[in-house]
């Protein structure tokens, strides 16, 4: 139906998207390519030198790289576990007839816009301090020894917090997605004699799979690059203990000046993310022809 | 009986629920309570409440004693900014791809919800140099382009696919009354589409609004938008837990409004229409 005239405007309309992300992703990506060959540290400018892959060779031999590796499925593990776990018992909970379903939406959603910097340092300070936070006075109500969540456990202190914030997004995309389920189904599950164990592995849980996976790997593209929070909190340490792979590119890059280093270890993030990307893709694909 | 039994498990359930997200919700009520304390009531080993003296001195404090405001104008500006330019562009795009589509079409928006999966690492050294080279660093518009730009996926596919709803026979009849192109977006697909439009903003406002890698990067003492102005107080002087819960209050009081409001909004926009 288009005209000739409509399709040239809207070949015209596309061009400026179009041109402003290929050039936000592809310049700057060929740059950090170019960069991972080179001996390049900013303090030292005027002295690149190609050195093929040798920027690779000590960034994937660092011991830095393997347990700032590790942290990171851990983080991204963890944080998955308990959102996607706490998500469905909350979607399955606010599906309920109970008084008051708005305020509790809006109360369990809230986490979520909450800004990163905040969130770490309001629950850094305020909640898990050995002296002056909540859970240290709890403890000492209880009278057992406060514990020192940011010597002691900082990766898992890390995954409490990101846990908070991500724990709204999934129970909310869960239950959207448990709201469009057939009712009729689970009553004709009841009549059948099924008891709740068998009706959510049997029903509730099938029909969520698709909403699960969208979660994983949503979250899994944003947990990957988690920052603000490693940042603010213990600043990756003590030691690596709580470096992930972003933060270990960031001082390698910005605080190290060691552009050659970092632009490998930008380069083996940018294939670790692609790697979750194609899964994703994929998915998104499919609804898109349905 | 059953009625009685159903009343029984709703009291259950609401119960249950109101505890739950209390205790979701507690680290804000909290931070929201302690901006009101003083210092040492907020240490206290007794914490309290409603049971203390209010006091507002945390506000004031923080306003008289930190360039709070111009962070704040930098927040707006920078989310407020980079969210209409990327309509601005967003709207064409979208437009296009929902009514004049081609076989192109599909790999296209796949293309650029490939673009938002990049790692910022990936590019974290150009952009910091192309910045130092042109000025950038530390201003407010470099990080207006830099919202725009990583955003500007999210809403050519959020509009888009609130475009692809709108009937083509609204457009086909406007055009059979002589309707040209600029006024058939205008006087006809814009009224109906400004819900989504709508909504693409405020979605674009919040992420701008919150996002803590390329601001706490690219900024400093000029551009900082309130992320970065909040990390500044990971290195605190002396006692500070009630001005840092004021400080936070006014941070993200803003955003947890439009939040509220665009709940429905955000899975469709975050899910790229994975979930409905």
């Amino acid at each position: 139906m288009a005209t000739i005239q409509s399709r040239t405007l809207a070949r015209f309309m596309l061009f400026p998207s179009v041109v402003l992300l290929l050039g936000w992703m592809i310049v700057p990506l060929c740059m950090t390519l170019y960069f991972s060959f080179l001996d390049y540290n900013l303090l030292m400018p005027g002295n690149e030198a190609f050195i093929g892959f040798l920027n690779y060779e000590f960034f994937l031999t660092d011991p830095a790289f393997i347990e700032s590796f590790f942290n990171t499925l851990l983080l991204v593990g963890g944080v998955l576990t308990i959102t996607i776990g706490g998500g469905i018992g909350l979607a399955i909970l606010l599906d309920q007839a109970i008084w008051g379903r708005n305020y509790v939406r809006i109360m369990v959603l809230a986490p979520f816009f909450v800004m990163p910097t905040v969130s770490a340092l309001v629950w850094k300070n305020m909640f898990m301090n050995p002296v002056n936070g909540l859970f240290a006075h709890l403890a000492a109500f209880f009278g057992t020894e406060p514990i020192d969540f940011f010597a002691h456990y900082p990766l898992l202190s890390i995954i409490v917090i990101v846990s908070w914030q991500w724990l709204p997004f999934a129970a909310l995309l869960l239950l959207t997605a448990i709201q469009s389920l057939d009712r009729e189904q689970l009553e004709a599950a009841d009549l059948d004699g099924a008891g709740p164990i068998s009706k959510f592995f049997y029903i509730v849980l099938p029909h969520l799979s698709r909403a699960i996976t969208a979660v994983i790997l949503i979250e899994t593209i944003f947990l990957l690059s988690i920052f603000a929070e490693i940042l603010v909190t213990t600043s990756g340490g003590p030691g690596y203990a709580s470096t992930n792979i972003t933060y270990l590119i960031y001082t390698q890059s910005l605080l190290q000046f060691d552009v050659g280093g970092g632009s490998a270890g930008g380069i083996i993030a940018v294939i670790i993310a692609n790697i979750v990307a194609i899964f994703l893709m994929r998915l998104i694909g499919k609804n898109l022809e349905g | 009986m059953s009625t009685n039994a159903s009343f029984r498990s709703k009291v259950f359930y609401t119960a249950l629920a109101w505890l739950i997200s209390g205790l979701i919700f507690f680290p804000i009520l909290w931070t929201f309570i302690t901006s009101f304390k003083t210092e040492a009531e907020a240490i206290s080993a007794t914490p309290s409440l409603f049971m203390f003296e209010w006091t507002l001195q945390n506000y004031s404090d923080v306003l008289a004693r930190s360039p709070y405001f111009d962070h704040f104008i930098n927040s707006v500006v920078i989310a407020l900014g980079s969210s209409v330019v990327g309509l601005l562009i967003a709207i064409p795009a979208a437009w296009s791809m929902a009514f004049v589509p081609t076989k192109r079409t599909k790999n296209l928006l796949m293309w650029m919800l490939s673009t938002k999966m990049l790692p910022p690492v990936g590019v974290l050294i150009p952009i910091y140099l192309l910045f130092r080279d042109f000025s950038l660093l530390d201003t407010k518009l470099g990080l207006v382009i830099v919202m725009t730009l990583i955003n500007l996926p999210i809403m050519v596919w959020m509009l888009y696919t609130y475009f692809r709803e709108i009937p083509h026979e609204i457009l086909e009849a406007a055009r059979m009354d002589g309707a040209s192109i600029t006024e058939e977006i205008f006087h006809v697909l814009l009224p109906i589409a400004l819900p989504g439009i709508a909504s693409t903003l405020l979605l674009n406002v919040i992420l701008a609004w919150n996002e803590a890698f390329w601001t706490l990067i690219l900024s400093a003492a000029n551009a900082a938008p309130l992320t970065a102005f909040i990390a500044s107080y990971s290195s605190p002087e002396g006692l500070f837990y009630a001005k840092l819960s004021a400080a936070s209050v006014m941070a993200i009081v803003p955003i947890l409004i439009l939040g509220w409001f665009s709940q429905k909004q955000l899975v469709r926009g975050l899910s790229f229409g994975a979930v409905k």
